[in-house]
C-alpha cells in the first residue's frame, strides 16, 4: 500500500535533498512503520501504551446567520482527567474550524496538515478553498489509512463562496454533508438539548446560547467531557470566538442557588 | 505469522517524573535522575533534562532509548536550523517541530512523555505538554511521567491556573516568583518521591530566565 504523505513538509529544503549531509532529515518526512508480521497486535500494544485521549462533546450547526461550533475541553485516560484546556476546536484558517473527537494527536496533526494544503490551495488558485473541497481533502487523506487505527471524528465548518458549510468526517472514511451535527461520547446529550431548541432563524445570540447549553448539559451527565464550553461563531467575515466558560460555574448561572429557609432566617437575623 | 512475533515487544518502561511552570520572565524545568525498570533501579544519575536551544529546555520520561533517539534527531534538527537560519530556534517553533517529530512515529511511537518549557520571543515563560504520539498545548504548567498523576493535583492546588480557553481571557502565567516557583518545585519532587518509586535519588531544575540558565540540584530519598 501507498500511503498519502504529500504535504506533509512544512517547508521545501533549503539545501538540495541529494546533500549527503543532511540524509534522512531535508527528504520528505514520512511514517516509520514497525518491523513486525503482527502489524494490527502492535498497534493495538503500542496504543494501549499512548493511551489516548477519549471524551468529548463537540456540536456544530447552521442556522441564519452562519455556523455555530462549540465543544468541551477535557482529556481523560480512563478514570484519569489528563486536561482540563484542550483546545477541541482547530482553527484551520480565518474562515474555517475544525473539531476534535478521538485521537488528539490524530486529529491535531491533520487539521494542521488540511491547513497547509488549504494554504497551499489559496496561492496556487487565487482563491480561498470551499469547505465541501477541504472536507473532501481530509476524507480522501483519512480514507488512506483505513484499517491501520487513526481515531478522528471531526466537523469541518466554514464560510466560502456558497455561503455557510459543515461536514463530518470520520477516520472510518465516512464525510457527511448537514446542517447539525454532534460528534463525541457526550453527543446523545448534546443532541437532546440541540434538536429541542434549533430554529434555523435563530439570531447569533440565541445560537450561541443554544449550543453553550448543549455543551453544559453534555458535560452534566457525561463524566468524559467537561472544562470550559468554547463557542465559535462563523460568518461571511469569517470565525470569532464568541464565549469560554467553566462549566462549574455555568452550571450555577443554568441553576441558580435557592436559599434554603434555614439560611434565609440566618440572613434576617444578621440584619436585624 | 510465527509465535516470536506475537511476543515482539520493543518497549521498557524506565519511569521518573517531569515538572515545568512558567513564569512572567521565567521558566522552572524540573527532573528526578533515577532510572529503574521494574523493580530494579539502573542508576541514581541520568539526567532526563535535554537542553535543545537556548531558549527551549526539554524534559522527557519513559522508554530511555526512545528519549534518547528522540533528542539526538531533535539536536541535530536544530543544528541543521542553526545553519539555514543563523539563529536559535524559538521555544514555540521548537515545540511545534517536536510535535511533527512525535507523530511522524505515529505508527512506531517514541514511547516518551515530554515537556517542553522556555521562554517565548516577549521573554514570557512557556510550557508545552504532550502525549506519546505528538498532541500538545501550551500551559501555564505541566508534569508528565509516572509522578505526574501525584503532581498535577498537588500544583492544580496551589496555582489553579485559570484555562486559556477562557473569554474573557486569564493570563495563564503563574503569580509566584522565580525564588518561589523553584522552592514549589522541591516541595512537589520531595512528596512525589514519598508514593512513586520510580521518582527519587536527586532532583536536576533548570531556571530559564532574562540572564540564561541556571542548574540547580537537591537530594531526594534514595529508597
Amino acid at each position: 500500500m501507498k500511503l498519502d504523505t504529500s504535504g506533509l513538509e512544512s517547508a521545501a529544503p533549503l539545501v538540495g535533498a541529494s546533500s549527503g549531509f543532511l540524509d534522512g532529515f531535508a527528504d520528505a518526512p514520512s511514517f516509520e512503520v514497525p518491523t513486525t508480521n503482527d502489524f494490527d497486535g502492535f498497534q493495538k500494544e503500542a496504543i494501549q501504551m499512548v493511551k489516548p485521549a477519549k471524551g468529548t462533546t463537540t456540536l456544530a450547526f447552521i442556522f441564519k446567520e452562519g455556523v455555530m461550533v462549540a465543544a468541551d475541553s477535557r482529556a481523560s485516560m480512563g478514570g484519569y482527567i489528563s486536561s482540563q484546556s484542550v483546545k477541541k476546536i482547530i482553527e484551520i484558517n480565518p474562515y474555517m474550524l475544525g473539531t476534535m473527537a478521538g485521537g488528539a494527536a490524530d486529529c491535531q496533526f491533520w487539521h494542521r496538515n488540511l491547513g497547509i494544503k488549504c494554504r497551499l490551495h489559496e496561492l496556487a488558485n487565487k482563491r480561498r478553498i470551499s469547505v465541501t473541497g477541504a472536507s473532501k481533502l481530509l476524507a480522501n487523506i483519512l480514507y488512506s489509512y483505513r484499517g491501520m487505527g487513526l481515531s478522528v471524528g471531526t466537523m469541518i465548518a466554514g464560510w466560502d463562496e456558497t455561503g455557510p458549510g459543515l461536514y463530518y468526517v470520520d477516520s472510518e472514511g465516512g464525510r457527511l454533508k448537514g446542517m447539525r451535527f454532534s460528534v463525541g461520547s457526550g453527543s446523545p446529550y448534546a443532541y437532546g438539548v440541540l434538536d429541542n431548541g434549533y430554529r434555523y432563524d435563530m439570531s447569533v445570540e440565541e445560537a450561541a446560547e443554544l449550543a453553550r447549553r448543549a455543551i453544559y448539559h453534555a458535560t452534566f451527565r457525561d463524566g468524559a467531557s467537561g472544562g470550559v464550553a468554547s463557542v465559535y461563531h462563523v460568518g461571511p467575515n469569517g470565525w470569532k470566538k464568541l464565549s469560554g466558560d467553566d462549566v462549574g460555574e455555568l452550571h450555577y448561572h443554568y441553576y441558580p442557588v435557592v436559599q434554603g429557609a434555614v439560611e434565609q432566617e440566618m440572613v434576617e437575623v444578621a440584619g436585624a | 505469522m510465527t509465535k516470536e512475533h506475537a511476543n515482539w515487544s520493543p518497549y521498557d518502561n524506565n519511569g521518573g517524573s517531569c515538572v515545568a511552570i512558567a513564569g512572567a520572565n521565567y521558566c522552572v524545568i524540573a527532573a528526578d535522575t533515577r532510572m529503574s525498570t521494574g523493580y530494579s533501579i539502573l542508576t541514581r544519575d541520568y539526567s532526563k533534562i535535554c537542553k535543545l536551544a537556548d531558549k527551549a529546555v526539554l524534559a522527557s520520561s519513559g522508554f530511555q532509548a526512545d528519549v534518547k533517539a528522540l533528542q539526538k534527531h531533535l539536536a541535530a534538527k536544530h543544528l541543521i536550523y542553526q545553519h539555514q537560519h543563523n539563529k536559535q530556534m524559538s521555544c514555540p517553533a521548537m515545540a511545534q517541530l517536536l510535535s511533527n517529530t512525535l507523530y511522524y512515529k505515529r505508527f512506531f511511537p517514541y514511547y516518551a512523555f515530554n515537556v517542553l518549557g522556555g521562554l517565548d520571543s516577549e521573554g514570557k515563560g512557556c510550557v508545552f505538554t504532550y502525549d506519546a504520539v505528538g498532541s500538545y498545548e501550551r500551559v501555564g504548567y505541566s508534569s508528565q511521567g509516572s509522578g505526574s498523576t501525584l503532581i498535577i493535583p498537588f500544583l492544580d492546588n496551589q496555582l489553579k491556573s485559570p484555562s486559556p480557553l477562557l473569554l474573557p481571557a486569564v493570563d495563564a502565567v503563574t503569580p509566584l516568583s522565580e525564588a518561589e516557583a523553584i522552592d514549589l518545585v522541591k516541595t512537589v519532587f520531595a512528596s512525589a518521591t514519598e508514593r512513586d518509586i520510580y521518582t527519587g535519588d536527586r532532583l536536576e531544575i533548570v531556571v530559564l530566565n532574562a540572564d540564561g540558565t541556571r542548574y540547580e540540584y537537591m537530594e531526594l530519598r534514595k529508597d
